[in-house]
């Protein structure tokens, strides 16, 4: 770590203290990418959309488009009854999306880098489902583990298959996304590391390097595909859970 | 192993650092993090889960409630009055068209009727014109034919007026014929023989 010339995949993900406000509310490079992220999609929705152009600009329409693209999704999934959720469903994926884009730039921090970040949204998505699911269902919510049309003798088996599909759900939502932006930040830098390492070592390694600075090129690509696609995936999912919230009886 | 609760330690420097990072790694080796770091592998340190915790509370409520409250809002509303605006004029083209096809439908009604009053117009003028035409065809044929009756009459008259000297002259020539011949004979009885002959 003290060593520069020291290639270290993992001190990307350091959380440093930028303002000491106590333990719990100290003031990391992760709370600055929060803020910045939030700050970005807000100061950007709103003054695109200051406006209210009928014929829109370029800026506006994609506001109109993520808000569209976010409606039809959640549409599709939990049907007209789920757009209540719509502002949820539009900040998590605002927030994924953004956060993992960010993460992209180099030297920037990502915040959904970390499981804790993942595990807090997975779980207030999970909180919403179980806490509306049983405000609107009551115990009928619990039709849900029992899928229609199996026959009563399935059940003892199906029934349990059922609950820990259900109690897995926060932890694949949470690592899906974690596991993915962790995995495609520390082959990038692995990768990385390799043209700078081989670079070093004479014209032969300064030729060699052209291999893994390829391979970085292709892996920046897909990382960007990535970031975009987690955020997806997991507004798809939020989308799907809500559902089953909305109507348990499947 | 030592076991020492990484969650009062709460700080990433200092000389908590090797209890932090052996406790955490201890905690989740299964996750293969390479031990020879020093320090915690930092998505798995829990002394920074509380700050973590803490800013995104923060901000994404800051997030939801703007987002909630302005900008969503705000989009919907535009996008409304979007769809308002077209459904009103695909409405208005849609009554224009209606009133074009009630315009037409009209003017094809008033064209029919006028075509057919121009044929009946031409029909009683072409009824009164061949009416006309027979009228005088008749009067010029009764006149002709009056005239062929009376030029007929008139040379049966002629006829019958010549035919009726034919006897006399027959008389005339028999009773001259005698004379000559035999110096005798009257008029009377040539024409006597004369008609006689000719009733024959």
């Amino acid at each position: 770590m003290a060593d520069p010339t020291k290639v270290d995949p993992i001190h990307q993900f350091g959380i440093t203290t930028m303002v000491p406000l106590g333990d719990s509310f100290a003031f990391t490079n992760s709370a600055l990418f929060m803020v910045l992220t939030v700050g970005l999609i807000v100061s950007y929705l709103l003054i695109s959309t200051a406006g209210r152009k009928l014929v829109p600009t370029r800026a506006q329409l994609v506001s109109e488009m993520l808000y569209e693209f976010v409606a039809n999704m959640l549409r599709g999934a939990a049907g007209t009854e789920g757009m209540k959720f719509f502002p949820f469903v539009f900040s998590i994926f605002m927030f994924v999306l953004i956060g993992n884009v960010f993460g992209m730039i180099p030297f920037f921090f990502t915040i959904t880098s970390h499981i804790i970040v993942t595990f807090a949204l997975a779980i207030l998505v999970i909180g919403v489902v179980l806490v509306y699911g049983f405000m609107k269902n009551g115990l009928k919510f619990f039709k849900l583990f029992v899928p229609q049309g199996v026959p009563g003798y399935v059940l003892p088996i199906v029934v349990p298959i059922e609950i820990v599909s259900f109690l897995s759900r926060p932890i694949s939502l949470s690592v899906r996304l974690f596991a993915n932006v962790l995995a495609g930040h520390i082959t990038l830098k692995v990768f990385a590391g390799f043209v700078f390492t081989m670079g070093t070592l004479g014209w032969l390694g300064f030729l060699g390097a052209a291999l893994p600075l390829a391979m970085t090129v292709a892996l920046t690509a897909l990382e960007f595909l990535v970031a975009v696609l987690q955020a997806y995936v997991f507004a798809v999912l939020t989308s799907m859970y809500l559902n089953d919230a909305i109507h348990p009886s499947h | 192993m030592e076991t020492t609760t990484t969650q009062d330690g709460a700080t990433t420097e200092g000389e908590h650092t090797t209890e932090n990072a052996s406790g955490t790694v201890g905690t989740h080796s299964s996750t293969g993090v390479p031990e020879e770091h020093g320090e915690a592998f930092p998505p798995f340190d829990p002394s920074t889960f509380g700050t973590q915790l803490v800013w995104l509370a923060i901000t994404f409520a800051a997030l939801y409630v703007v987002i909630s409250r302005m900008a969503l809002p705000r989009i919907g509303a535009i996008l409304d009055d979007r769809k308002a605006r077209i459904d009103g004029d695909l409405n208005a083209a849609d009554a224009s068209r209606q009133k074009t096809d009630a315009a037409i439908a009209a003017y094809e009604a008033e064209l029919a009727n006028a075509r057919a009053k121009s044929h009946a117009l031409a029909e009683e003028t072409r009824q009164g014109i061949k009416a006309d035409i027979d009228t005088k065809r008749q009067a010029v044929e009764a006149d002709l034919s009056k005239k062929v009756t009376e030029a007929e009459t008139r040379i049966q008259a002629t006829k019958t007026e010549a035919l009726g000297h034919v006897g006399e002259i027959a008389a005339d020539t028999v009773e001259a014929l005698v004379q000559q011949l035999t110096g005798a004979g009257s008029a009377q009885e040539a024409r006597d023989a004369v008609a006689q002959v000719s009733k024959e």
